[in-house]
């Protein structure tokens, strides 16, 4: 049996001083493609820190291809959620270059094999066209296919990707999640894909790392996007709706609004 | 102009001065961290202040206060963020300090001049020693330290993520601040380190130019704006200060029309 991609074990975590993650287990398949869905607050963000050791566990462990690495060593690349950009005056290239063995000192002067490989990033992600242009120019999508050719430096075997389809439109939330489904089937990665909504990633994803309550539910669609299984999660009624090939998750009125489905949040 | 030694000291103390403050102030602009700048130079002035209180020159008061102010915020960067009100405080604290110490001093008035607007003009030939030791040990450590600041300062989740370690880079990136800070305020003094500091990198910052030129720019610009507030001064018989902080303003204004014309 293959090693994990990513493995957690009674992993806590507590950010805030409230407990988002509680003893929660899993095991990643490598190569997979995981949809993380949550509603705000759920633990999506908290779980990825953990994953890449900026979070230290209150308990358990989590564990990267079987191991424990040091910050920073992992073989993982990372997209977080999409803030202010600070750089906006610079252009795009010099934005994802920046991270280009960033970690190491010395002055930012990049070989021609560096050029090479910051320009191969740029062209995974078709984002060529936005090398020379000022980032704060940019849109938001544009912006997204910049840190997404900023994770894909340093050859990373997983990727992290918190949000990625924040601030999109319905149409670039499908272009953007096939565009990182074949990055990910091309290149071997194996994808965690933090998103409110389930319904662009349909037909992309292997499975579903669902966090609600500070629990986790890890399986395929069928087996987790189901009324028993979330209200089980939940620990309170929930409804999931199957509706003209879309899922619509429906809160019962005393639990949580849910946010996977269709963008909007759906209450009765 | 030349013939006089106090105009090749001038001369060489604002080189050096240009080229510590355009490689600093690059990256604090970038950062968003100009405002460092002034509040260091606010905390300099107390330190100054005390050192000519207690007999010792006022660029060493002025830099270890600045320095050791500058990696404070470095640590407490978090907490100090957003708390307007208590940096105005201790800020007008600072002020109220060196407006106290100098008011011992015998020749307090002239010293408060030359602290508030620069005394780019009586700068002593020997001090040009420290200041190029300074200068050089300045760069040279931020020459070390730019790679990881670059990554930190434009995507610091990703960084912090890669192993870096944001607080070591804030601690050490405004202790140089008070440095480059320190002598800035030799050539303009306190009131005036915005010029010469953020000035010329926000203008090149706004022309387009990747890190590595665009600290090379930065750098030729303050010394366009030192020198030439320098030439003009001696031509006009005006403060020196006064010409720099024109030709800041010009600089950063002319960056912006250039700018706008590229449709940047």
């Amino acid at each position: 049996m293959s090693v994990p991609a990513i493995e957690a074990g009674q992993l806590s975590v507590s950010y805030g001083g409230r407990r988002v993650l509680d003893q929660v287990s899993f095991a990643i398949p490598p190569g997979s493609f995981v949809a993380v869905l949550g509603g705000n607050g759920a633990g999506k963000t908290s779980l990825f820190r953990a994953i890449l050791g900026l979070t230290t566990p209150e308990q358990g462990y989590v564990r990267v291809e079987g191991q424990s690495f040091g910050k920073g060593r992992m073989p993982v690349g990372y997209m977080p959620q999409m803030r202010r950009m600070v750089a906006g005056q610079l252009n795009g290239w010099h934005m994802v270059a920046a991270a280009l063995q960033g970690r190491v000192w010395g002055l930012p002067w990049y070989s021609a094999s560096a050029q090479a490989e910051v320009n191969a990033a740029l062209e995974a992600v078709d984002a060529q066209d936005l090398a020379m242009r000022p980032v704060m120019s940019l849109s938001g999508g544009e912006r997204q296919r910049l840190l997404l050719a900023q994770a894909l430096l340093d050859q990373p075997r997983i990727l992290l990707l918190d949000e990625p389809l924040a601030s999109l439109d319905p149409a670039r939330m499908r272009e953007t999640t096939r565009r990182i489904y074949d990055l990910a089937r091309e290149r071997g990665l194996t994808v965690l894909f933090s998103t409110h909504d389930i319904n662009p990633l349909m037909g992309f994803m292997d499975h579903v790392l669902y966090l609600a309550h500070g629990k986790a539910l890890l399986g395929s669609v069928d087996e987790v996007m189901t009324t028993p299984a979330l209200s089980a999660l939940y620990g309170a009624p929930v409804e999931v709706v199957r509706a003209d090939g879309r899922l619509f998750v429906v809160a019962d009125g005393g639990a949580d609004t849910l946010h996977c489905c269709d963008c909007a949040e759906h209450t009765r | 102009m030349f013939a006089y030694e106090f105009m090749r000291t001038a001369f060489v103390a604002a080189f050096l001065a240009a080229f510590v403050c355009g490689p600093v102030g690059w990256f604090l602009v970038l950062r968003g961290q100009s405002f460092a700048s002034h509040a260091l130079s606010h905390v300099g002035f107390a330190g100054a202040g005390a050192a000519l209180l207690w007999g010792q020159p006022a660029l060493l008061g002025f830099g270890l206060s600045a320095v050791i102010s500058g990696m404070g915020m470095g640590m407490a960067s978090d907490r100090v963020i957003g708390r307007d009100v208590m940096i105005g405080l201790v800020l007008s604290l600072a002020m109220g300090i060196g407006a106290l110490c100098l008011h011992f001093l015998t020749r307090s008035a002239g010293a408060a001049t030359a602290l508030l607007f620069g005394d780019i003009l009586g700068i002593a030939p020997s001090s040009l020693y420290w200041l190029g030791a300074l200068a050089i040990g300045c760069v040279v450590c931020l020459g070390v330290m730019s790679r990881p600041l670059l990554f930190a300062s434009l995507q610091p989740d990703v960084a912090e993520a890669k192993g870096v370690n944001l607080r070591l880079l804030d601690v050490l990136f405004l202790a140089l601040v008070g440095i480059a800070t320190a002598m800035c305020s030799q050539i303009t003094g306190v009131l005036l380190v915005f010029t010469l500091m953020v000035a010329p990198a926000a203008a090149s910052l706004r022309l387009g130019f990747g890190p590595m030129p665009g600290m090379a720019v930065a750098f030729a610009l303050a010394l366009f704006e030192a020198w030439g507030g320098l030439c003009l001064s001696w031509l006009s018989d005006c403060p020196a200060s006064f010409w720099i902080a024109l030709l800041g303003s010009v600089v950063f204004a002319a960056a912006n029309g250039v700018a706008h014309l590229r449709g940047r």
